[in-house]
Parts: structure tokens; sequence; C-alpha cells
């Protein structure tokens, strides 16, 4: 419990002087997120988005003062389930927002739905969620989890390869980026291989590469993995063979990459290029804040600030939940995507985008929008759901 | 498998191999020569990675980086014994355990706030853009061949301190025979202080040629840890030629067994099972060695103790 901040209250006295902590029309928010350990640089990234949403509207949502829980997960499911009840119950909570990771969104939706409490994902996404397990007090903001990698899947069948060689970790989500890439690419797959997750260098891999001369490679490699596979890549001159990736090539790994990753491409739902009013305000008063470029963590996260202030307005407060509910459904906001609405599973249905890593001209590296693969894309899981 | 990609995979195999020897010759000499069990020893390996990359990228030039590390992990390895490992040489494992692991996790949590919990980025070393093509379509990059040459020499120089000095003799009395060796008026504490800082330099200098190639992240020196582990036990604990035959044993054996294991499987199972099969199989093969190796000489293949010359 030490971990826990109150940030936003901090941030709104800061800003409003007169106005108090504990003011009894706020709402209150726990932020989970992963802020230590090797995820910690994608939990970041999403306290990061989330804080900056509240700041930007003078610390209220909704023109109700708000206050955070940061809440760092840890990674550990029980650890996070504790500190999510305590949140829900001690705290008496309104909204259990953030989550990086699938596991830690299985762990805690229990205990925050059994509490009649509004649980919104700004990255996790599992199927579980989608389909048959749908639940009405539960949102995911973001996508869901198989959506990027069929997108790239579409990808590489909309550009005629015939030859993919597919590079994954040896795990659930590995083997759900494969499957999910497979959907949509109906061409050949020379070869398919599963690395362990402490993997340390890819030159064995790359070498395969290498011998089986593929049209392209597909790579969902998250954080330091896929630092090392890029290094390794570009090292043995492969760069010439395209480069599609899922959660290797962001704005997370991007100022390790440096000029490695540039040219790499990666299927995303946003990037900072993005040329539409929210976006441009989000990038640059979050640039100036925290001084490194945002990924597609910290947009989905501003944008679930977005959303809980318009569902807010539209339902007038936190007393009646069931019109709280049905202002999320429906709640329009200005989301830094441009095009979002959420389907009849509480996931949304959006545009997903072929991007790749660049140098910008201020020496910073970033994604960069190259074109729109999947237009209003409802993921595969919809119809299975009925909502209770 | 071609010719071609097996030599390409031998020598991947043997850059893995050499970067765990020098992990692990660090590791091999504290607890063969002191008894002591650092689990900290990978951290060490992190620190030379960070300070290779950060002094680096300040002074934009990889070398001066990796030159600047060195004395400086040295100086870190040597404050870390005095604050701390030298009260723990009379205790029992179990201490040195925690208290190393205590160790590990304050530096990893330090570095994280110090540099983020992102990876860094690590400047390109000079002169080392190039690859050699040995198999059509595919460079084997330049500085892999020179973090090869660079392990062999230090193993070189390794064997010829150990081996032929005075303070090298020294050393292996200590491993051998401490009791006598302080007995016959020899400062065993200023020699196992020499030992540790010179243990800590060397996986400083592990980390900071592993940059280029490898993440530099927090949490990276323990991936490496558990091989070099395995590598000192393979090898006979506190034998530097029992680890240099064991981290090249290792890093072949973990290099070709990811890369051909999976195909080999192909042969009699279906595609899907055999790449998980081969994938699950391929991560378990230094460890299968391991237990195989130790069940025909359980004291690793150069034991030092209780008899037998050591290096």
């Amino acid at each position: 419990m030490q971990r826990r901040m109150v940030l936003g209250g901090v941030a709104a006295t800061a800003l409003l002087p007169s106005v108090g902590r504990a003011q009894p029309a706020g709402v209150k928010i726990a932020l989970v997120s992963t802020l230590s350990g090797p995820g910690a640089a994608l939990g970041n990234q999403i306290r990061d988005g989330w804080l900056l949403g509240v700041k930007l509207r003078d610390g209220k949502l909704g023109g109700l003062t708000a206050e955070t829980l940061v809440i760092d997960d840890e990674l550990k499911p029980d650890s996070a389930v504790t500190k999510a009840t305590a949140a829900v119950e001690r705290d008496k909570v309104d909204f259990v927002a953030g989550v990086v990771f699938s596991n830690i969104m299985q762990a805690i939706a229990r205990p925050v739905v059994e509490s009649e409490t509004f649980l919104i994902s700004a990255n996790a996404g599992p199927s579980t969620f989608a389909g048959k397990g749908c639940n009405p007090y539960i949102f995911v903001a973001s996508y869901q989890n198989d959506q990027p990698h069929a997108a790239m899947g579409q990808v590489a069948q909309d550009e005629g390869y015939k030859r993919v060689f597919i590079l994954v970790p040896n795990y659930q989500a590995g083997k759900d980026s494969a499957a999910g890439f497979k959907s949509r690419y109906k061409g050949e797959v020379v070869d398919e291989v599963y690395v362990p997750l402490n993997q340390m260098d890819f030159s064995a891999e790359v070498a395969k590469i290498a011998a089986a001369k593929p049209d392209a490679l597909f790579a969902f490699m998250p954080g330091g993995l896929g630092i090392n596979l890029v290094r390794a890549y570009r090292q043995a001159g492969l760069g010439h063979i395209p480069f599609l990736s899922c959660f290797t090539v962001d704005e997370s790994t991007l100022p390790a990459h440096g000029d490695a990753a540039v040219g790499l491409f990666t299927t995303s739902t946003w990037a900072p290029d993005f040329n539409n009013e929210a976006s441009r305000k989000f990038v640059s008063a979050f640039e100036d804040t925290y001084g490194y470029v945002p990924g597609s963590y910290a947009a989905h996260a501003y944008d679930v600030a977005s959303l809980v202030d318009a569902a807010l307005k539209q339902a007038g407060g936190t007393a009646d939940k069931a019109k709280l509910r049905a202002a999320l459904e429906t709640a329009s906001f200005a989301s830094v995507r441009g095009n979002f609405r959420f389907g009849p599973n509480h996931f949304p249905v959006e545009d997903f985008y072929l991007c790749k890593g660049v140098k910008r001209p201020d020496g910073k590296f970033a994604t960069a929008t190259v074109r729109k693969v999947l237009s209003n894309d409802p993921g595969a899981y919809t119809a299975e759901c009925r909502m209770g | 498998m071609t010719l071609q990609l097996l030599l390409v995979q031998l020598l991947n195999g043997a850059q893995l191999g050499i970067i765990l020897f020098l992990v692990a010759a660090g590791l091999t000499l504290v607890f063969g020569v002191m008894n002591f069990i650092n689990l900290a020893h990978g951290v060490q390996y992190m620190i030379g990675a960070y300070l290779t990359a950060a002094i680096g990228a300040w002074a934009g030039s990889f070398w001066i980086g990796l030159l600047l590390a060195l004395p400086t992990c040295l100086a870190i390895g040597l404050l870390l014994e005095f604050l701390v490992f030298r009260h723990l040489y009379d205790r029992n494992h179990l201490d040195q355990v925690l208290v190393s692991f205590g160790v590990i996790l304050t530096i990893e949590e330090g570095m994280r706030a110090l540099f983020g919990s992102a990876p860094l980025n690590v400047p390109r070393p000079e002169g080392m853009d190039g690859g050699v093509m040995i198999m059509p379509g595919l460079l084997f990059p330049t500085f892999r061949l020179a973090i090869i040459a660079a392990g062999l020499m230090v193993a070189g120089l390794l064997w010829l301190v150990v081996d032929r000095t005075r303070v090298g003799m020294r050393i292996r009395a200590g491993a051998t025979h401490p009791a006598i060796v302080a007995v016959l008026g020899v400062d065993i504490r200023h020699l196992f202080m020499l030992v540790f800082g010179f243990g800590a330099m060397l996986a400083g200098f592990a980390g900071g040629m592993a940059g280029p190639v490898l993440a530099v992240q927090p949490g990276m020196g323990d991936s490496v840890l558990i091989l070099a582990f395995v590598v000192i036990v393979i090898g006979g604990v506190g034998s530097i030629r029992g680890a240099f035959v064991a981290a090249l044993l290792v890093g072949v054996v973990d290099t070709l067994g990811r890369a051909s294991i999976p195909d080999l499987l192909r042969l009699f199972m279906a595609p899907p099972d055999a790449r998980q099969t081969g994938g699950a199989l391929a991560s378990m093969l230094v460890y299968i060695a391991m237990s195989v190796i130790l069940a025909f000489r359980p004291a690793g293949l150069f034991p030092v103790r209780p008899t037998g010359p050591m290096a």
C-alpha cells in the first residue's frame, strides 16, 4: 500500500488553491498500472496519459473534482487484486481505470465488477471479456488484443507477400499473436518460431530467417526482446526484408531502438502524427509536460479520461449507475483517434493503421502513419456477447 | 541446415559462450576462492552495460564509454565488497544469498530510478559497423567477432595471471587450502577483495561488450546470472579453465538447440506440435546437458576441490 499516491488531488490543489482535496461532490478513480518491473515503461505512459487528461480539465472530470489514486500492480495478479479490492471497498472509488497487462485485468475484474464499479481498460483487451464473458461494468477503450495482429495479417495480405516468417515469444499472448496474424493472412508461413520470454540474443533466429529468405517477417516481441531482435536483424544486414511487427516498435521502445527501428512497420490505433485537433493538443501538451513522445498507451489513457469526463457530464454525476453505464456506452468525446465508438460488447469499433518508425526533425523517434488498414473493425468476438 | 548456416550458428554460440565466460569467470573465482555465493554478480554485468551506454552517449563514443566504465565497475565492485559483502564471508550460504539478492533489488530499482524502465540506447561501436558475409544474405557483424576475440584474449590473460604469477598462486592456494594460506601470513582478506573487484570488473566488461547486441535494461543481469551459475557448476566451481570450456559448451548447445530442435522434431511430429515442443525443449536443453554432465562428473568437468590442480 505504500506505493499509493494521491496525485490528482494534489494537481488540482496546485491549480486551484481554493479547492480542497476532500471535496464532497467529487469523483474518485483508481488508476491501476504497472509502475515497477520491466513493464513500467508502458505503465508510466498510461499513468501520464491519464493524469494529463485530468490536468487539462483543471483537475475536474465532468465538472467534479477528480481524485486519482495511482496504484502500482507490480505486474503481480495477487498484489493487484488486494490493492484493487481495497480501492473499491475501502476508498469507494467510482472507476477503476488503466491496466496494462491482460493477466492483471483478468485478476482484478471480478472484485471490481462485483462491487458494481466500472472497470475501464486503457490497454489490456483480453478476448475473455469481448465475447461470452462481456460485462455491463467492463469497458475496454483500447482494442481487443487480437486486432493489431490481425491488422498486420491484413497488411501482409494486401502487400501480396507470398512467404512470411513468424517469430513470437512462447507464451499465451505470443500464440494469440500468431493466430491473429494468420486469421487475415492467407499466404504461406515459411516458419513459425517460438522463443522463450527471457531470450537474450536473436542471432540464431536471425540466421534462420536469412536462410529461409521470406518476403516479410512478422514479429511480436515486446520490450527488451524487440530491442535485441531489431539490433540483430539490422546488424545481420536483413533490413531489406520488410519487418512487420506488433508492440515491438512503438514509443515505449523507440528511444532505445534509435536509428535501427526507422522504417520498421507496426500496426496501431493511433500515432503521434494524427492530424486531428484533439490529437495535436494531446501530443504537444504531453511532450511539454513529460518530455517524451507519447505512444498509443498514453493516448488510450488520455481517451479514457475524456470518456469519463463526457460520461459524467451526460449522466450528471456518479449516483445513478444505470444512467452512467448508458452514458459511457454512448458518450461522445473528441478522441485522439478521431473515429471511436463502443460496440455492443463495450470494446471499440475503430480503425487500424499501418505505421512505421521515423526520426522526427527534432531528433526524437516516433511512429508515423503509413495508411489505414481496417475501417470500423469490431473485433472477432462481438457476436458472442449477450450483455446482461 | 547447410554447412554455412551451421558455421554461423556455431559462431553465434561461441559469442554467447564468451559473454557467459566473462561473467562466469568472476563468479567462479568468488565462489571457488571465497566460498561466497554472490547472486549480485549479475548486477555488476548490468552496471557495466549501463555505464558503457551512458558514458558512451555522453562522450559520443562507445569505446571511450567502455574504457571509462571498466575502472568505475572495479570501484563499484570494491565499494560493494567493503560495504556489504565483506561482512558475509563467515556467514552461511543462506545469509549470503539473502543479502546479495537484496543488493540485486536495490541496485536494479536504483538503475530504474536513474535511467527509467525503458531499455537504453547504446552508441554503435565506431569502426565496427560492417560484417562478414559467411552465408549468402547474412552478415556476421564485425562487433560480434570482436566480442569473441576479446573474450579469448581475456581467457588467455586470466590463464597467465592465475597460472603464472605469484598472485595467481595465492588465489589457487586460497581456493583449495584457505586456512593454510592464512597461516602462512598471506592477507587473505586483501586477496579476497582483489578477486572480488576483479570479478566485478570482468562482469562489467561483459555487460559493456553485450550492450550493442543486447537490450540494456534493468534485470538484464538476471538471465545471464542463471546461465553463469550453470556454467560454473558444469565447469567445476573455482576453475577458470572449467568456466571457459563450460561457457562455450553452454553457448553452443543453447544456440544450436534453438536453431535445430524444432526442425528435428518436425521429422516425426506435426509442425504445430513440433514448434511448441521444440521451443520448450530448446530452452531446457542447457539444463538437461547440465544434469547429464553432473550425473557422470558430480564435481563438474574440471573439479578444483578437494584434489587436482586448478585452471
